[in-house]
This record gives C-alpha cells, structure tokens and sequence, in this order.
C-alpha cells in the first residue's frame, strides 16, 4: 500500500510541476518565437510576391517604352539581387543578414517607384488594361509589404521583451540561454510607403 | 571599485519594469486610432449617407452574410486621424474583426470623405476572389465618379454592388468556397488543459497498467492520444447585436481618392 501511495504521489508531483511550468510561461518564449518566425514567413512571401509580378510589369512596360532602357535595366537588376539574398528564419537574429536584405528590397522599392514615375508619360501604356491590373497588385503588395512588416515588428518585439522581462526572463536565462534576441526592420523613412501611383 | 553583490540585481529590476511597461504601453498603443464602434453593419461616423440607404444597405449585407458567410461592412469616418486610407483601414478592419475567424472572409469598405479618400479592405480569406485589380476597377469605375459629386449613397450602393457581384461570381456560384488561408489560432491558455488531462490519463493508464495487471493495453507507438486535443473555437456565432466573428486581413484589397 505505501508503493501506491507514493507511486500517486509521485504521479501528482509530475501533473503539479507540468501546471507551474506553463503557469510561469515556460511557453511562452518558443510561442512567441515561432510566432515572430511565423510573421517573418509572411514578410518573405510579399516580398517574393512581388518579385513574382515584375516580370510581367517589366514586359508590359517595355511594349510601350521601350526606350526607357535604363530604368527597366535597373529594376530588372534590383531585383535579381533583391531575390538573391534571402533570409532564414534562424538567420533573424542576425543585424547584417537583416539588413543586406532590406537594403536590397529598399533598392528594388525605390527603382520600381521610379519606373512608375516614368510611365506617366505614356498615356497609351497608362491606359493598357494589363498594365492598370499590374498596376493595382503592385500596390496591393506593397501594402500587403507594410502591413507583413508591421506584424513581424511587433512579433519580434513581444519576443525580445519576453527575453527580458520577469517571469519569462528566468527561463530565457536557464533552459532557452541559446535565444537571441531577433533584429527589427529599422523602418527607413518613406521606404515603408508604397510608391503612389496615381489613375 | 567594490561591486557590490545585489547591485547587479537591484539594477536590473528597474529597466526590466520599465520594459514591462513599455510593453503594457504598446498592447495599449497598438490600436492608437479612436476607433467607432461597430454599431451595424453600415457605420456612418462621417454622417454622408441618407437614411434610406442606410436601412437599405444593411439589409443586403445581413442578406450577403445569410448567404455566404461573408462579412461586409461599410464605414464611412469623419477623420483619418493624421494616417493613411491603408493602414487606418488595415487597423479598423483589425479592431472590428471583420469575417468569421477560421476564414478571415470580411470585406470593409471605408469612406473618408473629410481626406478624400475610398479603401475597400479584403480579409485574407477572400483576396483570391475579391482581387486587389477587381477592388481597384470598383473603386474608380463605380465610386470615384459618384464621390466627386457629393453622392456618397450612391457611390457607396454601386461599389457594394460591384463587391456582391464579385463575391458571388455569377449566381449559380454563390455558394462556392473560395480557397481560404487557415489561421494559426490556437490560443495560449487553452494548451493547458488538454496537457493536464493528457498527463493524468497517462498517469492513470500507466499506474493501472502496472498494478492492476494489464487492464489497459498501451500501443506501442502510444498514438492513442493522437490528436484532437485541442481549445475551443471562438469565432462566428453573432447573438443579438453585431459583432466582427474574429476574422483579420493583411491588407489586400485597393484604394482609390478623388
């Protein structure tokens, strides 16, 4: 009978220590990890989406303003090395990763404005059905762009202060002592705008 | 020279209350607009709409929810409050939890008619139907035109309208299911419990396995607590006011201003 007894005992301890465990969020600090990860998942794909819609944008330009060389060449290159550099979620924690990578889509943000600016000059291109539908999912992803980005700062930032604050602190410092804080996008002015284009 | 050995602990407390509060500040600083409350499904802050519109307007989106699902409300705001269309939109579509929460399909359609400026919102749910192209043609084909000359019933009937007609496709399409994206919304607290219930269950089994000699068989793969522990699903069920079902978008949809 004392087997039993404290076999239950023992029992109970186990189910008690997995309560305080979570009750002292134990959890919180992968959660919210994953979360960030989750966030910076969604960041990637705008940012791939409208890599994707260049092509197209590139080709129906061209079609109508072809001697434009120069800007076209130089967002065809923007985002050959805007695509190139791409960023992992365990690549987060590290500044100058983050920060090649977001210089390189600011670039190819601040080319493709440029690109948008010159065909103004063209009413009949202004007028293209395929370009004004380009056009309008241009800058729905650019805003798809801020709104992603705005998520993952604020994922990040829950998580870097759960790596610093009480009680999550004390598990920051004993069983997850490997996490890093994540690096934030520092939002360059105007580059969180999406370019304005005007029907 | 001497440190002393509670410094570093005392020093620490502080900046970790100042970054708790930070924090607190933030959760509170996250919606930094004054918001109106979702009072029906046509919300006039701006006061640009007839009466009869109004009555009018929310009887066909209580109509398109029946239907579909679909939650789409239409605002109009006295003031942007310094922002842009886009991120006001993006964060009063956010706040009303527009669209059932599973599918994220709600639609805003938002009127500023102070800063010029028309959005429609799209839930996550539906960009795939409700294009940011399709919103785009909406907005300066059937809205723009009505907004420059002060008809803001008008333009706001004609661009629901238009939006209707998207999202049901032609009227045998009206049921269909548009590809939605699944939201991770599994809440915190509710991994508790179902841990709790799981480590009694084993507890038991494993005990009355042992002593009470093999009354309970377990697999060898232990996959009988496989899946389907999991919290409740908040979302959906409106009593008897209105309320946004959970639902959140990631700003797809198009603005125009005229």
């Amino acid at each position: 009978m004392p087997v039993i007894v404290s076999r239950i005992r023992i029992a109970l301890a186990v189910i008690g220590l997995g309560l305080v465990l979570s009750a002292c969020g134990y959890n919180t600090i992968p959660t919210l990890e994953e979360q960030a990860k989750a966030r910076w998942a969604d960041v990637q794909n705008q940012y791939q989406r409208r890599a994707d819609l260049i092509p197209n944008l590139v080709a129906t330009v061209q079609g109508y303003a072809a001697q434009e060389k120069s800007v076209l060449t130089a967002v065809v290159e923007a985002r050959a090395k805007a695509t190139q550099i791409k960023l992992d979620a365990s690549d987060l924690t590290d500044p100058d990763k983050m920060k090649a990578f977001q210089d390189a889509q600011n670039q190819l943000t601040g080319v493709l404005g440029r690109l948008l600016a010159v065909t103004e000059n063209y009413p009949d291109l202004k007028s293209n059905a395929n370009f004004l539908a380009l056009q309008s999912q241009l800058e729905g992803t650019e805003n798809r762009i801020a709104v992603a980005r705005r998520d993952y700062i604020d994922a990040v930032r829950a998580f870097n202060t759960a790596l610093r604050t009480f009680p999550t602190v004390l598990w920051a410092k004993t069983v997850f002592s490997g996490e890093k804080p994540m690096a934030e996008f520092t939002a360059s002015e105007g580059a969180d705008r999406p370019p304005q284009v005007k029907f | 020279m001497i440190e002393r050995p509670g410094r570093a602990g005392l020093h620490f407390l502080p900046r970790g209350l100042s970054v708790i509060l930070a924090f607190c500040l933030l959760a509170t600083l996250a919606f930094a607009f004054d918001f109106p409350p979702l009072s029906g499904r046509v919300v006039d802050q701006a006061n640009v709409m007839t009466a009869a519109s109004r009555s009018g307007l929310e009887a066909k989106l209580k109509d398109v929810e029946d239907k579909s699902g679909i939650q789409l409300v239409v605002a109009t705001v006295k003031s942007l409050q310094g922002s842009d269309v886009e991120t006001y939109a993006n964060q009063l579509f956010r706040f009303w939890k527009l669209g059932q929460a599973q599918k994220n399909n709600g639609v805003l359609l938002l009127v500023a008619p102070a800063e010029h400026k028309v959005r429609i919102e799209v839930g996550y749910g539906l960009e795939g139907t409700l294009t940011d192209a399709l919103s785009s043609v909406i907005i300066s084909s059937a809205m723009v035109p009505r907004f420059k000359t002060g008809d803001y019933s008008g333009g706001i009937e004609r661009g629901v309208d238009g939006i209707i007609s998207i999202l049901s496709g032609d009227s045998a399409d009206w049921q269909k299911k548009v590809a939605v994206r699944q939201d991770d919304t599994s809440g915190d607290a509710g991994n508790v419990i179902p841990f709790m219930i799981f480590l009694l269950i084993f507890f038991v089994v494993w005990y009355l396995n042992r002593h009470g000699r093999g009354m309970i068989f377990i697999p060898p793969g232990g996959s009988v607590f496989g899946s389907g522990w999991r919290g409740g699903d908040s979302g959906g069920g409106f009593g008897g006011g209105f309320s946004g079902g959970g639902g959140s978008s990631g700003g797809g949809g198009a603005s125009g201003s005229w």
